[in-house]
């Protein structure tokens, strides 16, 4: 209050923009550590969709190995929508969306924020997920290559995922509404990261495999300024 | 503090607010009274830079709505009809978050000078979910006044509390009112805000239908001047 508070005026916006992006990322962390509501629905589906695929495909071990990029990056992008609609609907249930939007940072902090926390969830599933997968179907996936190819595509995959949910919550049939928005977009992210994740499991050439690593960078780079640019307008009301 | 001027709010075809004309002095407390669906929340909303205008003008502290929103942000405090409080945090991790968004400095130290003036200061660690409608209305206080704004919104503050939450609720509004913080306060409850604010401007059909200071009213009835003016 105006005659009791202690020095407790805003710091300019500049300073306050990276305090309020690992504000978000805290703030998300502690409350999946103690809910586990994101990683633990999104862990379940991919392993049952790694269990389904196991059992309905019936592959012998050469087969297997063109398949496995597929197979990885379906259970990827179907378990990231229950994460992201879960990471908004936290935020729609009692208007803390608002108390975001009220904060007096550049509003693109909130969108980094809820982002970094998406990936990271998305990481820790598909980190859990590769050792199992790699059990189920006798595949070694600890290449370097793979690896680098799974950062960069969920890196695009929760840039466009975040933007959208934040899009699909406003709606009253947002758990419907962020598929059917996310997938048409995400696609050349996903075709992209299937091919480079199947040119380095078959041992391909790097000349072969470098154009899709450029083309994940580069979609990379284009849906994080796009949603920089548009994040303000897709929040407001 | 607040100057509103020919504001119009259109939804599609649907015009809410219809030319509102307001002005709010340093220091003044408001009650903005009216039935359901007269346009409240949606000019709180915009007060708040939660929605941008269709037309006006709509200045906060000398800045302009909604070009400089973001300076305005850090000038506002905002309770509505939610709590705006995440329920997997304790209430001190909810404010501590929202120091950080507002980038303050001392935070612990206003963090418990907040909780002990809400009271919730033996609950700090307790989570969000296992408080009260009441409690969590304090807490919600407690955020909007944790960066101390100089403009308080409250929209309908009394919202589902009890008489025991109410009369804390009061409390802690006649501090505000002493401190000097500029108040605008929408509510049904006439008999509450009667005692607490300054003037009184009904909104009806998305105009300001009347307006009063307290003085202005004397003895004569809040409720009477109300009707009056939804009537007229």
């Amino acid at each position: 209050m105006a005659e009791q508070s202690i020095t407790s005026k805003p710091q300019s916006l500049k300073s306050s923009y990276w305090k309020a992006i690992s504000a978000i990322v805290w703030k998300d962390l502690v409350a999946e550590l103690r809910s586990r509501e994101s990683i633990s629905a999104m862990l379940v589906f991919s392993l049952l969709v790694i269990l389904i695929f196991n059992f309905a495909l019936e592959l012998d071990i050469g087969t297997r190995r063109t398949v496995t990029a597929g197979v990885l990056w379906s259970t990827f992008a179907f378990a990231g929508t229950l994460g992201l609609n879960r990471s908004m609907a936290v935020e729609k249930e009692r208007d803390c969306l608002d108390g975001l939007l009220l904060s007096p940072v550049d509003r693109s902090a909130i969108y980094f924020g809820k982002a970094i926390s998406n990936l990271t969830f998305m990481l820790i599933m598909e980190v859990i997920v590769l050792p199992i997968y790699s059990v189920l179907y006798n595949i070694n996936l600890f290449n370097p290559g793979l690896l680098l190819v799974i950062l960069l595509g969920s890196i695009g995959y929760t840039a466009v995922g975040t933007l959208l949910a934040s899009m699909a919550v406003q709606t009253r049939t947002r758990d419907l509404m962020l598929p059917i928005l996310l997938f048409p977009v995400v696609l050349p992210i996903l075709i992209a990261a299937v091919k480079a994740s199947s040119g380095f499991l078959s041992g391909a050439n790097i000349n072969d495999i470098f154009p899709w690593l450029r083309l994940l960078i580069a979609y990379d780079v284009i849906f994080i300024a796009l949603a920089f640019m548009v994040f303000d307008y897709v929040v407001e009301e | 503090m607040i100057e509103v001027k020919k504001l119009v709010k259109r939804f599609g075809l649907k015009t809410v607010l219809r030319g509102i004309d307001f002005e709010v002095q340093p220091g003044e407390f408001v009650a903005l009274l009216g039935p359901n669906g007269s346009g409240k929340t949606t000019f709180l909303r915009i007060l708040a830079s939660l929605s941008k205008p269709s037309l006006g003008v709509v200045n906060i502290a000398g800045y302009s709505l909604p070009k400089q929103s973001a300076a305005v942000r850090g000038l506002i405090g905002v309770v509505s009809h939610m709590s705006l409080l995440y329920n997997d945090l304790t209430a001190e991790e909810n404010l501590r978050f929202y120091a950080r968004m507002y980038g303050l400095q001392n935070a612990g130290l206003r963090i418990t000078e907040v909780l002990e003036m809400i009271g919730l200061d033996l609950r700090r660690r307790d989570l969000v979910r296992t408080y009260s409608r009441g409690m969590q209305q304090r807490l919600t206080l407690g955020r909007a006044i944790l960066h101390d704004p100089d403009v308080l919104l409250f929209d309908e503050p009394y919202t589902g509390l009890d008489q025991e939450a109410s009369v804390m609720l009061d409390g802690i509004l006649q501090t505000v009112a002493k401190n000097g913080q500029t108040v605008v306060m929408s509510s049904h409850n006439l008999s509450r805000t009667e005692g607490l604010a300054t003037r009184f401007d009904i909104l009806s059909q998305g105009k300001i239908a009347a307006s009063s200071t307290r003085d202005e009213l004397g003895k004569s009835n809040l409720l009477k001047f109300y009707n009056q003016a939804l009537a007229g």
